[in-house]
């Protein structure tokens, strides 16, 4: 099993609802996409290939000022469990560690991650640099970023065009090679049914929304992760600027709509959010989805202070560890155990008796 | 033929529906189509991804193979034609030698084929060499050393790497 203490915080340090407006932006990611000059781009890549770059990237991390230390985890050498739940912490995507039906991860597919940055190695790009933060944050995590960026750019030759800007395997991330993601909490939106008209604004404004994991997943939870959709044409400060710009704007139609939900229906909204936490503290079968929809609910409930006791950091805890490939690790079963919502209800039971006030 | 809507200008678009089980047929301009919610093909065009979709081979009236498909990379030997069919390229040098038609792309994908963000001086080019950079280079040429079986090479390079260690 995956040495998790090998990672600093566990590799969740950005969950410990610290960050500005941490009870509606649970976290802020960014990733830079970067190729080396002289190794043909990941989809064409040959094993040997894939395992030159990785050598690479780990002797120029070993160097470094910022990865020095760093902890490499071989995605090709572990269990799927061990993947998943990697995957279910944000640290790779889905791709890289190929949880895909049939899939199974290339060789050389690897995370180095230190402290709030890492690198994904042999993705879809050679590297893909990432900094992450709680709450939100797009200033802070750039400036992890472009720290490494730099420390490492001095080390590996990145692949660089005038006029193009940053070589990416697919065109979409040129440029820049910046994607910023933020991943917020719209239960207010979705409750007044706005939400619909609010992501379809961002769409008109160059910006894209996805779901809890990012690209290709489902919304769950009311949690959607907003994002700029193009990186080429503008610089990094416009780019995150824009993003900045907009999240402000979602925040604020998503407090107003709070206040016009506690307005014209605070019955409804208690009952809900009451209903919610009550079902999580005495429920004794919890699927995934329903848990996810239940914390929404509560969160709700303690972000308009209808719920006292009870800290964002908990239910963060909630959403990360009642994760399949989490709860079956910590209870030392497989994510397909047929006990499993057994096990996640006990557990959801558990941390509340222990962390509610 | 004039629009039927606008009377003003030349119709575009046949647009036919059914109402009441019979078939009613409006010959309309782009205006007046765009106004009454019917994506024309030129509106699919100006939108992004219409044309990222038609770039790309996969809708859109260009679905047959073009003459520049078979356009190749001389880097990495890979083909416009994989690139339309993959969506991702090569390598880096694709751009180089796909840079017509990826100039293109990239203006209607992001509304420009220009950077603008920071620019990357490679390792090396501020001048002062930085010692581990010496080294990072060194085990690369071991390596490669190795692979080529040139073992002379080889134990040359490993006795510098252990003295810069």
């Amino acid at each position: 099993m995956i040495d998790l203490s090998l990672l600093p915080d566990g590799g969740i340090g950005w969950l410990d609802a610290s960050g500005p407006k941490g009870s509606i932006v649970l976290s802020t990611r960014i990733r830079l996409a970067r190729n080396l000059e002289g190794y043909v781009f990941s989809q064409r890549a040959k094993d040997a290939d894939r395992t030159a770059v990785l050598t690479r990237v780990e002797e120029a991390s070993a160097a470094s000022d910022l990865l020095k230390g760093a902890a490499t985890i071989r995605l090709d050498r572990l269990e799927r469990i061990e993947r998943q739940l990697l995957h279910e912490r944000h640290l790779v995507s889905k791709e890289l560690a190929g949880l895909d039906r049939e899939a199974r991860p290339r060789p050389g597919a690897a995370l180095v991650v230190q402290g709030t940055v890492g690198v994904m190695v042999n993705e879809e790009d050679h590297l893909r640099l990432h900094g992450m933060r709680s709450g939100f944050a797009l200033e802070e995590a750039y400036a992890d970023l472009e720290a490494l960026d730099a420390d490492l750019g001095r080390l590996l030759p990145f692949a660089f065009h005038p006029e193009f800007g940053y070589l990416t395997s697919c065109p979409t991330n040129a440029g820049t090679g910046l994607r910023a993601s933020v991943l917020i909490h719209l239960p207010g939106l979705v409750l007044t049914k706005e939400v619909g008209k609010v992501l379809q604004g961002l769409t008109q404004v160059g910006l894209t929304f996805r779901g809890l994991y990012g690209e290709g997943s489902e919304v769950v939870g009311n949690f959607f992760q907003l994002s700029n959709q193009t990186t080429l044409g503008k610089s990094e400060d416009e780019l995150l600027d824009h993003l900045g710009k907009i999240v402000r704007q979602v925040i604020e139609y998503e407090e107003q709509a709070r206040e016009v939900l506690l307005r014209t229906a605070p019955d409804e909204v208690a009952d809900k959010t009451w209903r919610a936490y009550g079902l999580l503290k005495y429920a004794r079968k919890l699927t995934f989805e329903e848990t996810m929809n239940l914390l929404s609910g509560v969160r709700l409930g303690v972000g308009l202070n209808l719920i006292p006791g009870l800290s964002v950091y908990t239910l963060n805890k909630l959403l990360i560890f009642t994760q399949p490939a989490h709860l079956a690790a910590l209870e030392g079963r497989q994510t397909g155990d047929p006990e499993l919502p057994t096990a996640r209800a006990t557990y959801v039971r558990r941390v509340l008796e222990t962390e509610a006030v | 033929m004039m629009c039927d809507n606008c009377k003003e200008r030349e119709s575009k678009i046949n647009f036919t529906t059914v109402e009441h089980d019979t078939k009613v047929t409006l010959h309309l301009c782009e205006q007046c189509a765009q106004q009454k919610g019917i994506e024309t093909g030129e509106a699919i065009l100006k939108s992004p991804l219409g044309g990222f979709i038609q770039a790309m081979g996969k809708g859109g009236t260009n679905v047959l193979p073009t003459p520049a498909d078979g356009l190749r990379c001389a880097a990495c030997g890979s083909t416009l034609k994989d690139f339309r069919e993959s969506g991702r390229l090569g390598c880096a040098q694709c751009y180089e030698s796909f840079s017509t038609h990826l100039k293109d792309l990239l203006r209607r994908l992001h509304g420009s084929s220009q950077h603008v963000g920071e620019r990357y001086a490679p390792p090396g080019a501020a001048g002062a060499t930085d010692p581990r950079l010496q080294l990072l280079e060194l085990k690369e040429q071991l390596r490669r050393a190795v692979e080529n079986e040139n073992f002379e090479l080889a134990a040359e390079l490993r006795d510098r790497i252990r003295v810069l260690e």
